[in-house]
């Protein structure tokens, strides 16, 4: 397992999970979780990932989901899973 | 698994409290590279720098963009040049040139900062060590990169006053020499009581004899997140207070050990500490100062300023500790005045003072640091302030350092801009009454009676 988080933070649009997932999809990254809230009225998603079968290397990976943000007009942040289990779990 | 609270709150620790990975630092041992000729040396010292750290500035970039953490700097320290330096010096010229070689090689590798152009004359000074002192103001003038430090005192070995009369002359020296830039060079010189071997913070970093052949050192900071979750227990107990910073500390801590365990694998180097600092810059919200105001004081420097800071650097600590395998370095708050805009604000306000900067450094890592006084300041009025602030060290059992700034034709009222992350500072006044005669005595002063423990 190589764990992913990936976060997207904006304006509510129709279609961002689906966008985001369709690329994921396309680099064989498996989404093992999704969840999200509205944080100060803002759309917040967050969505864990494996990225073990991918054969797209992680810094691709980041440029082509800030890419696609850009394009929905929303961040998407893509980072390994360790900082949080390091900074949250014993 | 991770919940999204826990992701936003880390994030946003990250976007909205400056926290950050200050440095990672390599420690390189030169212990290899002697040799009785100087242009040989030289090579040999700059080969095994760059063959070293020569994936640092890649490695510190990936590991900010995979977990998303900013690593502000990247810095190398060296075995003490007037160890390595020693067979192949005959003149202070000859460890410029070394100096040179240091700075070169910092370059050549993307590393901001070079720290070990220095000397370990805690009890007495070879000739060799004497030189490299006295190179140092033509060494920090000539390299933009090089950082210096001089331990003169210990627990274990007493104070080397002849070593503390000679830097106050050498400070003056260094802010003479840079006088037409406010005498900036004299930040990159610190000098140390109880100077640890694996601290990765500048200007003090040096590769202590005691380390192996290269290792990773990570210092965290993270004022910001401490002041920011403070803010939510207003009027709160001292439990409630401690229990807080000691939960925070813990978190931003485990960032540190992660990035270290990390650059450690991609570069093939072994892990050595985690650094355990609040460290500020001078952005709004990454201020220490800030934390002690947020605690309940006006400003920083108020009576209650050193009870307020005992805590915290306690707390710190605690909360550490447990979230490193290997705690080191200097591990604690960190009270610079240039670099902390609430210091800032603090002496522009009349709050705080030279003496009670001194008091509250017996509370925390390190000591009077990043501190402009006005440039008529007489030489022995700067080996005082020294010989004070090595005392405080020798006598506590705990690092302690000076690192001050003199600046050459200006005074009380002025100020100093240092740029960047070294801020600007207010001149400072410092008291006006001789020690003359106490630092013209020679020798040196003996080791205190509970450092005989065995």
């Amino acid at each position: 397992m190589e764990r992913i988080i990936i976060t997207v933070v904006g304006k509510d649009t129709v279609g961002i999970i689906a966008k985001v997932c369709t690329y994921l999809a396309e680099v064989k990254i498996n989404v093992l979780d999704i969840s999200q809230t509205i944080v100060s009225g803002y759309f917040n998603m967050m969505m864990i990932a494996d990225r073990s079968s991918s054969d797209v290397d992680f810094g691709a990976c980041q440029e082509a989901l800030e890419k696609l943000g850009n394009e929905i007009g929303v961040q998407i942040r893509c980072q390994r899973e360790e900082i949080f289990e390091m900074m949250h779990r014993i | 698994m991770i919940n999204s609270r826990e992701v936003i709150e880390t994030n946003e620790m990250i976007d909205k409290e400056n926290l950050d990975v200050r440095t990672i630092t390599i420690g390189i041992s030169l212990l290899d590279c002697g040799s009785s000729n100087l242009d040989e040396l030289n090579e040999n010292i700059y080969k095994k720098i760059t063959s070293t750290a020569k994936d640092l500035d890649e490695v510190a970039g990936k590991i900010e963009s995979q977990f998303g953490i900013p690593i502000v700097n990247r810095r190398i320290s060296v075995t003490p040049v007037s160890i390595v330096g020693a067979s192949a010096c005959n003149k202070p010229e000859d460890f410029v040139t070394i100096a040179k070689t240091l700075d070169k090689a910092a370059t050549e590798v993307g590393a901001n900062l070079i720290g070990g152009y220095s000397a370990l004359v805690g009890k007495d000074m070879t000739k060799a060590e004497e030189m490299l002192i006295k190179s140092i103001p033509m060494a920090l003038t000539n390299t933009q990169r090089v950082c210096s430090s001089v331990n003169l005192g210990a627990t274990t070995t007493g104070i080397n006053m002849d070593a503390v009369r000679l830097m106050g002359q050498i400070i003056l020296e260094l802010a003479d020499a840079s006088k037409d830039r406010d005498s900036v060079d004299c930040m990159k010189l610190v000098v140390f009581c109880n100077a640890p071997d694996d601290n990765p913070f500048m200007a003090g970093a040096f590769h202590g004899v005691t380390e192996g052949d290269a290792v990773i050192n990570v210092g965290v900071s993270g004022p910001g997140v401490v002041k920011t979750a403070l803010e939510s227990v207003r009027g709160e107990s001292f439990e409630v207070l401690c229990e807080t910073i000691k939960q925070t500390a813990f978190k931003v801590t485990r960032v540190g050990q992660l990035v270290a365990k990390e650059a450690s694998r991609m570069l093939g180097i072994p892990f050595g500490i985690v650094d355990l600092s609040l460290a500020p810059t001078p952005a709004i919200g990454d201020s220490v100062a800030d934390i002690l105001c947020e605690m309940g004081l006006e400003y920083a420097g108020a009576p209650g300023t050193t009870a307020a800071l005992a805590l915290l650097n306690d707390q710190v600590k605690k909360g550490g500790v447990m979230a490193s395998s290997y705690v080191g370095g200097l591990s604690g708050a960190f009270i610079p005045v240039s670099e902390d805009q609430g210091m800032i604000d603090a002496v522009k306000a009349g709050a705080i003072t030279l003496e009670k900067l001194e008091a509250m450094t017996c509370v925390c890592s390190v000591g009077l640091d990043m501190i402009a006084i006005p440039g008529s300041t007489k030489a022995t009025s700067i080996s005082g302030i020294i010989a004070d602030e090595m005392a405080i060290g020798m006598v506590n059992g705990k690092t302690t350092a000076v690192r001050i700034i003199p600046v050459i034709g200006k005074d009380v009222g002025e100020s100093v801009e240092f740029g960047g992350l070294f801020g600007y500072a207010p001149i400072m006044p410092v008291n006006k009454f001789s020690c003359d005669d106490f630092i013209n005595r020679t020798g040196s002063i003996p080791r205190p009676v509970h450092s005989f423990k065995n």
